[in-house]
């Protein structure tokens, strides 16, 4: 037996827990929200740590005011986040349209929870998939990254913040109650890197709030800084201020556009594990993806050549990963917890290159590895 | 030696399994350096409903963390013991309260019978460790997370001013399970 004494490096903590911890070590020093299952560990870990470094928490009335909040929190410059579930996530998403409009940066965490309507409060679901995605109106780009353990939500609550900053677009963190709840060991970097947000280097005068850069990403001033400038969610101009004029609204949507699909090198994350011979190859994201890698670990070890890719970003969805996926076997297995949100992407992006087919569930219980293990079977047999 | 242990604790929202799944988990992995996930289900309500909390022990990574074949079961219900007994692998052990489960279902399972729920309530004048007599229990019968180790996590998670009562209670948890081996060999 050892000596049974502490590491200090080690610790037992819940993904909540450490989306919390990761979003404070990113530089958040404002969050706003309404508790609700299974995402209230995040808002009660950051009640007690915000205030303790200068921070701001604030429960609001509902779910719509923790988005308009945090919206305003970052307008005037601090790194802003709010976490919810399903129902939360449905009444912030007006907001949300709002943010990707006005191009305020914002971490807009959901804890996906069985649904429809308040459904399953405590067991997990993937059914928020689509909604991260076209939940708000209108066309537009989005961000949403989907950790699959405790320590990935760690580094992809900070990659979160980053993006949001680097490319001034709200990023929806989509875990699952799984992830959220489960305790697991880990021991947390002693660094991150943090992007932090650019100023404008005009003067206040000469300041144009959504002029077209190179980078398409225009540079943001802070209110309270000297820079005043108008903010609104109808089509404007580089001014800022309402426009009709079609030459300027489609400059502004392209461009809201291009700053992200021109960068979906530095956004889209996605683990590509191929193995030679396979003729099946799985899909999987969230906690999801943590059945179906022990499920391909059992079937190799029996002998059975599969692929397995696994996105951490799935909006932008990783189409060329799957692209490379189909090209290398014949069928593809999509394995989530609905009804097959990204199998329909994923079929999308093979363009019959390979045959894909699902395995989804929707009673609030898990996929579990030997479900796959047998889907993988029967597929590859 | 690789090892990678699965562990429920079942029975009813307010009786502790949560807590003392965690800090079984925390025990193994803060002192004893064993990885260790835990993790938990249960129903809308605060109080009463099922409820169960599963750790998974392990010396290499735990790629899922729910339990699917199970070396040790805890139920402190009739309904829990029913519906999960099913889920122990050959040769597990099914730790019930004597009291509140008669029905022992049949399997390729050990079953140790102990009335944990009473001995809290008559040993310790207080029946919500019983947690803390089964988290003993289950210690000693698993042999992998230390005495040690549990009793130091025990001491940094309970409120303060119970320590000694939950200490107490683990520990006659300990020397229930080391009588219940001897018996089982004699």
């Amino acid at each position: 037996m050892s000596q049974a004494t502490a590491n200090a490096k080690v610790r037992v903590m819940s993904g909540n827990e450490a989306c919390a911890e990761a979003a404070i070590a990113a530089g958040c020093r404002f969050f706003a929200g309404y508790p609700i299952t299974p995402s209230s560990e995040i808002a009660e870990s950051l009640a007690r740590l915000l205030p303790a470094i200068g921070g701001k928490f604030i429960q609001m009335e509902d779910e719509i005011a923790a988005m308009g909040a945090v919206i305003g929190a970052s307008l005037a410059g601090a790194k802003a986040m709010t976490a919810t579930s399903g129902p939360g996530f449905s009444l912030k998403q007006e907001n949300i349209g709002f943010a990707v409009m006005a191009e305020v940066p914002c971490v807009v965490v959901d804890v996906q929870r069985g649904g429809p309507s308040t459904g399953l409060p405590t067991m997990p679901s993937q059914g928020d998939v689509m909604q991260a995605r076209w939940g708000t109106h209108g066309d537009h780009p989005i961000i949403a990254l989907c950790p699959r353990g405790v320590r990935e939500t760690y580094d992809l609550t900070v990659r979160a913040f980053n993006l949001a900053e680097r490319y001034r677009t709200p990023v929806i963190l989509l875990m699952d109650e799984i992830v959220g709840h489960v305790n697991e060991k880990v021991s947390l970097p002693d660094r991150i890197q943090v992007v932090e947000r650019g100023a404008p280097a005009e003067p206040p005068a000469e300041y144009l709030p959504y002029r077209v850069t190179p980078s398409d990403v225009p540079p943001m001033a802070s209110f309270g800084t000297g820079y005043r400038y108008h903010v609104t969610g109808l089509a404007h101009d580089e001014t800022g201020f309402p426009t009709n004029d079609p030459h300027k609204i489609e400059q502004l949507i392209e461009r809201m556009h291009r700053k992200i699909e021109r960068h979906l090198d530095d956004i889209v994350a996605v683990d590509e594990d191929f193995q030679s011979g396979a003729r099946l190859g799985v899909f999987a994201y969230g906690s999801t993806a943590r059945a179906a890698a022990r499920a391909v670990r059992e079937a190799r070890e029996r002998g059975t050549a599969v692929s397995f890719v696994s996105p951490t970003t799935i909006w932008p969805f990783p189409a060329e990963a799957v692209r490379r996926l189909a090209e290398s076997v014949d069928r593809i297995l999509v394995a989530e917890l609905n009804r097959g949100q990204l199998t329909h992407e994923v079929e999308w992006a093979a363009a019959g290159r390979a045959e894909v087919t699902g395995l989804w569930r929707v009673n609030g219980e898990p996929i579990r590895p030997a479900d796959i293990l047998d889907r993988i079977e029967q597929e590859a047999s | 030696m690789s090892f990678h242990y699965e562990i429920r604790l079942s029975g009813e929202g307010g009786q502790g399994l949560v807590l003392a799944g965690k800090i079984l988990a925390e025990a193994a992995a803060i002192y004893d350096g064993i990885n260790a996930t835990q993790s938990q289900s249960y129903g809308p309500e605060a109080r009463g409903g099922a409820s169960r909390s599963e750790v998974i022990l392990s010396d290499g990574d735990i790629d899922f963390p729910k339990a699917q074949n199970l070396d040790l079961l805890l139920a402190l219900t009739q309904e829990s013991c029913d519906k999960y007994a099913r889920d122990l692998k050959p040769g597990g052990l099914l730790l019930v309260d004597e009291d509140a489960v008669q029905n022992v279902p049949e399997g390729q399972f050990r079953v140790w019978r102990i009335p944990m729920i009473r001995l809290a309530r008559e040993k310790l004048g207080r029946q919500i460790v019983a947690n803390m007599i089964a988290l003993g229990v289950i210690t000693q019968a698993a042999g992998i997370v230390s005495e040690e180790a549990v009793r130091n996590a025990i001491l940094a998670r309970v409120p303060k001013g119970t320590e000694q009562i939950n200490i107490e209670a683990f520990e006659l948890g300990v020397s229930l399970a080391k009588e219940m081996a001897a018996q089982s060999q004699a």
